[in-house]
């Protein structure tokens, strides 16, 4: 029992990791039918920055302490907001009348050259987080269940984070205008709603969100290479596809249940199968309910 | 030059391809080993892209894991040949076999949902693969290392073992491969994956069992997957879990869009840029990658149909009647 529930705690916590980048996957699908391949990459970035951002904290002789992630995390958001609408812009936009095979390869190039820039930028060998930056301790909750102050903190920050973007999308302006968008752009520009504005919006939120995560798993795990954006991106990609393409609240409960998923059955089958029991989740999930937990959001493009 | 591009593209389809075959039959004349093992390395991924442009070309299915068809028949006749000594002549068709039964069961529980849903699943499919092979499934698949000291293809006492030999076994491959598949498009079967293409409710309101035929065409370009695994390790006969992996996918996908989806001269050029070129470039080392995506890129912006787009895509994509032209 014990191990039981030690193991979904440890899931929760990166289930709401795999939430943040869920989250970005299921809007950018929302609004335009595409997978993006380039935010597995947008979200190893933010690792990256984020390594970058404490170093030069160091280097300037800065105070140190876990207090300087703070900073440091919304100088990433920013950066890879700017990024993703960046990307959107140069990669995306222009083929956005072409059909469903050309944005898939445009997607694909991007990400093969974020890859690259981070291995040709930061080197191939494993980047580690500073020790200041980390908070040690933890609390034994019942038994010999304990759980990272860490933990919390980061779970405390990704939920919050996936509050408020919940309470964006549906009780603004501009998120009802989001989530009209999702469902048709023609009658959505009718209203009168800048469509390529929302658009840009959500690839200025996506890797906001993605980034933030990139962030607090590389804290989490200490270290990371330029192959983070890969793995952790396809299965926040099917998280995203298990609470239901499109859906918000889906993508969040997809993560959790996918980290609870994964985590049990590194605990009890065995690690190395990890990855694996994370696709068979996909292939279950897609032929017992092909819209998700929570029920797809998209418009059927005829 | 686009003058020369355009009459080339002009010639009647019987000219050039004859052309095309006797130049790949003199090459080895004028290459070394080093440059015919690149094009043979090129003549495999064209095998790969022969069977997604079906899936992809020709019946409009997203499939992002042909890599892991690939790794499937390689492993299969490896196991078959270390393991009970059977000759990779043999084991060929239980690889292409397998293999084509393993796209079915992959392809055909989901055929029916969105199509992006497929290229996820293809895409966990080859990760499951390459798991099962990094993880030694069964004992038999060596892990992380691989496999080493598989036999080479050997026929009626013949045995394929220089660089030359292979090569013109990889051109005889690819030129029956082209006869098949372009008489494949030309069919019943392959009209209705036009038409389960472009539109799937009107080609299932005209009787076409739009399900089946889809499985179809993932069955036979899993197969084909297969077939040139089956020839790599047969060559190579050094093999690890790594030509399983997705990037391996991705090239084969790019192949088939960047030449021209469907198109099958759209193929050999799309190998050549995908595979040919990066292999020449190897000096620009780390930033490969980098400079393939930013290709990518540029080359769905500024020509989205691909290198050579397929003529009766490029029909259907003008509106016109076919045959009109």
């Amino acid at each position: 029992m014990e191990l039981f529930v030690q193991n979904i705690i440890n899931g929760l916590t990166i289930g709401a990791f795999y939430a943040l980048v869920a989250l970005g996957y299921t809007m950018v699908y929302g609004v335009l039918k595409l997978i993006n391949f380039a935010h597995g990459d947008l979200f190893m970035w933010g690792a990256y920055l984020g390594w970058a951002g404490l170093s030069l904290v160091a280097l300037l002789g800065l105070k140190q302490g876990v207090w300087a992630l703070i900073p440091v995390v919304i100088l990433v958001m920013a950066t890879l907001a700017l990024l993703g609408a960046l990307i959107e812009r140069a990669a995306y936009r222009p083929l956005r009348s072409a059909g469903r095979l050309p944005p898939i390869v445009s997607a694909l190039g991007a990400a093969f050259i974020l890859e690259s820039l981070a291995r040709n930028i930061f080197g191939a060998s494993y980047k580690t987080y500073p020790g200041w930056a980390e908070v040690t301790g933890s609390i034994t909750v019942v038994g010999g269940v304990t759980v990272g102050v860490m933990q919390i903190i980061a779970l405390i920050a990704s939920l919050l984070l996936m509050a408020i973007l919940y309470l964006f999308v549906n009780y603004t302006q501009v998120g009802t205008a989001m989530r009209a968008v999702s469902l048709d752009h023609d009658t959505a520009r009718l209203m009168g709603i800048d469509v390529n504005r929302i658009i840009t919006l959500v690839f200025l939120i996506g890797p906001a969100l993605g980034g933030a995560a990139g962030l607090m798993v590389a804290v989490r795990y200490g270290s990371f290479d330029f192959t983070l954006g890969w793995t952790f991106g396809l299965k926040a990609f099917i998280a995203a596809i298990l609470g239901g393409i499109g859906n918000i609240p889906g993508a969040m409960l997809g993560g959790m249940i996918l980290g609870a998923v994964e985590s049990l059955g590194a605990g009890y089958i065995s690690p190395q199968w990890k990855d694996v029991i994370a696709y068979v989740l996909l292939v279950v999930i897609l032929l017992a309910r092909p819209t998700g937990l929570l029920g797809e959001r998209v418009a059927e493009k005829l | 030059m686009r003058d020369l591009f355009l009459r080339v593209r002009r010639l009647p389809g019987r000219y050039v391809s004859p052309a095309f075959l006797v130049a790949a039959l003199l090459l080895p004349v004028a290459l070394d080993n080093y440059l015919l093992a690149v094009l043979w390395q090129a003549g495999i991924y064209i095998l790969m892209a022969l069977g997604l442009t079906i899936i992809v070309g020709y019946a409009g299915l997203f499939q992002l894991g042909q890599a892991a068809f690939y790794a499937i028949g390689a492993y299969t006749v490896a196991i078959l040949n270390l393991y009970l000594g059977v000759p990779i002549i043999l084991g060929l068709p239980i690889a292409v076999i397998l293999a084509g039964a393993l796209g079915y069961l992959v392809s055909r529980p989901i055929l029916h949902l969105r199509g992006d849903y497929l290229a996820i699943v293809t895409i966990a499919f080859g990760e499951i693969v390459r798991m099962l092979l990094v993880n030694n499934v069964f004992g038999v698949t060596g892990g992380a290392n691989g496999l080493s000291g598989i036999a080479q293809l050997s026929l009626f006492g013949f045995t394929f073992d220089s660089i030359v030999k292979n090569y013109y076994l990889v051109v005889a491959c690819v030129a029956l491969t082209i006869i098949g598949v372009q008489r494949l498009e030309n069919s019943r079967l392959g009209r209705a994956w036009t038409y389960v293409r472009e539109d799937e409710l009107a080609a299932e309101a005209m009787g076409v069992d739009t399900v089946h035929v889809k499985a179809v065409a993932f069955v036979l370009g899993s197969a084909l997957a297969s077939l040139a695994g089956v020839l790599y390790a047969s060559r190579i006969t050094v093999i690890s879990p790594d030509i399983g992996r997705f990037l391996e996918s991705v090239i084969v996908f790019c192949i088939v869009v960047l030449g021209g989806t469907g198109s099958l001269p759209g193929v050999f050029l799309g190998a050549f840029g995908m595979v040919v070129l990066p292999e020449l470039f190897r000096f620009v080392k780390d930033w490969r990658d980098g400079l393939v995506g930013l290709a990518m890129v540029l080359m769905m912006i500024f020509r989205p149909a691909g290198l050579w787009p397929s003529r009766r895509v490029a029909l259907e994509l003008s509106g016109a009647e076919e045959g009109e032209t």
